[in-house]
């Protein structure tokens, strides 16, 4: 298992009386999708946030390609190739679809730091994030701000700037919220792309979604992981079926 | 891009009436207008400082007053001791070197804001307004109460610092010298902007959470920032002494923070002209209205409650409509 690109151990977080994050374990292999699956508040986003660093577990140690990197800043852990995109559209606003993904691109090089050469006319950053954006299909909305773009293609352009970090593994926080039947469907067929490059852990809403992609599934409920496995073992376990899934078996 | 072009004509139009009007004056035989116009390009200099931490970087500083004030005292007392032969300190003594004081301003204001902005930058909103006050005033009561520089009488430059080549008596002169630095700074101001810097502090003022989880940390890009801001603040303050060649603790007052906030919002806040556009309105309202009522900042007061009401851009965003990020 030490070739795990992301390793959860004994992860822990409480607020207050409230077990937010209750012991949970759990790893992220090369070239597979792990979905992160739960009822509404059992935890998913407050364990997502420790993995991307935004809090700090009480106890617990998160490895990234074998580093400890549980005392690390957001910042620090994204420099280390945690790409993630986020619950609610997180995006710069006012710069249009195209600079989002050019300062992604200025941060992955790491020269933020430079005060001279204007950034609209630095072909390094221009040329791939055209790609990038091409590759999502946001091509022809390149110059329209962050802010004005519609849900779905904020969605996408969430997307795009994970690509543009060129991630060692993507978390992926319900990327296919509020998105439509025909979006999600394209999207899926994009991520099932996507895990060949670097591993996903994917926090989703979407079953359909889940079960179509999900290499592996892990359950939280309260905090807690009831159960890891394929998807067919998830489906199949009472345990998950009673806490989550209700009895009757979900739609395919 | 319409927008972009008229701001173009616009920053062109602004500059250019900052050198016609003294340049009218001086064949008019008004100096009186050149120290005007010297004094609106100091002020605007002063808030293209500031610019660069408000415009950009979305930090509000209530107390930009300190950077000016250290500028301001750095000529001040060095200017002082050239004048009496005494050291300054250290067997250091004075120098009325214009470009040696302003590298002294420059570098103390941006060692004062590099402590200052290490202090306040793990706050913001108005935590981080009225750290930042507490900054300046802690220099304003300081120099209050620095009797060896003049107290609260502040501390006279009887003869005008020395710029290599230029009569800096001769009010034209002086008015070149400003300008021209002016114009520098703006320059300086664009080139921030553009960079890979710029692109990083204004998307860290709109989105710090964003900005960090593409692997920017916020507090070191905002901090240098700070830094850069508070130095072109205080090289203003060291040329605003000579031209009043005269220094005091007003300089550092709050009320000279709250001038240089409300010069960039009735400019437009983050503008690039706004800077010499609100400081000549500034001006402009104090001349105009100054001589015939002492209640001059009642109207200003008015102008600057029209336009945070009605012109959120200020002046320019009026005139050229919202700013693009291509």
């Amino acid at each position: 298992m030490d070739s795990a690109v992301l390793e959860l151990e004994g992860l822990c977080k409480a607020f207050g009386a409230l077990k937010a994050t209750d012991d949970v374990s759990l790893t992220l292999q090369p070239g597979e999708i792990h979905a992160l699956i739960g009822p509404n508040g059992a935890g998913k986003t407050t364990l997502m946030a420790q993995i991307s660093g935004a809090q700090a577990p009480d106890a617990g140690v998160i490895r990234f390609r074998g580093q400890d990197v549980t005392g690390l800043s957001v910042a620090q852990r994204a420099r280390l190739g945690l790409g993630r995109s986020f619950q609610i559209s997180s995006l710069i606003p006012e710069y249009s679809a195209r600079r989002n993904v050019m300062l992604a691109l200025q941060a992955r090089q790491g020269h933020s730091y430079r005060f001279l050469w204007p950034v609209r006319h630095d072909r390094s950053l221009t040329g791939p994030a055209r790609a990038i954006l091409d590759r999502v299909g946001l091509g022809p909305r390149a110059s329209v701000p962050a802010g004005v773009l519609a849900h779905g293609e904020r969605r996408l352009l969430e997307i795009a700037i994970a690509l543009a970090l060129e991630p060692a593994c993507f978390l992926l926080d319900e990327p296919m919220a509020g998105m439509g039947t025909e979006g999600v469907g394209r999207l899926v067929a994009f991520l099932r792309d996507l895990k060949q490059e670097a591993p996903i852990l994917l926090v989703e809403h979407d079953m359909d979604a889940v079960f179509a992609l999900a290499d592996r599934v892990s359950v939280l409920v309260y905090g807690r992981i009831i159960a890891t496995g394929t998807v067919g073992e998830i489906r199949a376990n009472p345990e998950v079926r009673r806490a989550y899934l209700g009895d009757e078996e979900p739609a395919a | 891009m319409v927008e972009a072009r008229r701001e173009f004509i616009l920053n062109a139009v602004i500059v250019l009436a900052l050198f016609a009007v003294p340049l009218w004056a001086l064949m008019a035989g008004e100096p009186f207008i050149i120290s005007l116009a010297t004094r609106v390009a100091i002020l605007a200099l002063a808030a293209v400082g500031l610019n660069i931490a408000l415009g950009l970087g979305g930090m509000v500083s209530f107390g930009h007053a300190l950077y000016f004030g250290i500028g301001g005292y750095c000529a001040g007392i060095l200017a002082h001791h050239a004048f009496s032969g005494t050291p300054v300190a250290f067997g250091l003594s004075g120098t009325n070197q214009m470009l040696v004081i302003w590298a002294v301003a420059m570098a103390l204001s941006g060692l004062v804001a590099a402590v200052v902005g290490a202090l306040s930058l793990r706050t913001s909103g108005i935590f981080f307004i009225m750290i930042t006050l507490a900054f300046a005033q802690m220099g304003f009561f300081f120099t209050l109460s620095w009797p060896a520089y003049g107290g609260e009488d502040g501390l006279p430059i009887f003869v005008r610092n020395q710029f290599p080549g230029v009569n800096t008596m001769r009010p034209w002169e002086l008015f070149l010298l400003a300008f021209g630095v002016l114009l520098v700074a703006l320059v300086v101001f664009a080139m921030l902007r553009a960079s890979r810097f710029g692109a990083a502090l204004m998307a860290i003022r709109q989105n710090p959470d964003r900005a960090a989880a593409v692997g920017i940390s916020p507090f070191g890009v905002k901090l240098t920032a700070f830094v850069i801001s508070g130095m072109l603040t205080g090289l203003a303050g060291a040329m605003m002494a000579d031209l009043s060649r005269f220094t005091s603790p007003a300089m550092m007052a709050w009320t000279m923070s709250g001038e240089l906030i409300v010069i960039i919002i009735l400019g437009g806040v983050g503008r690039l002209c706004a800077p010499v556009l609100g400081a000549a309105i500034l001006v402009g309202f104090e001349t105009l209205f100054g001589g015939w009522t002492e209640h001059w900042q009642l109207w200003l007061g008015l102008v600057l409650l029209g336009v945070v009401l009605f012109a959120r851009g200020g002046v320019i965003g009026l005139i050229a409509g919202r700013e693009g990020h291509g």
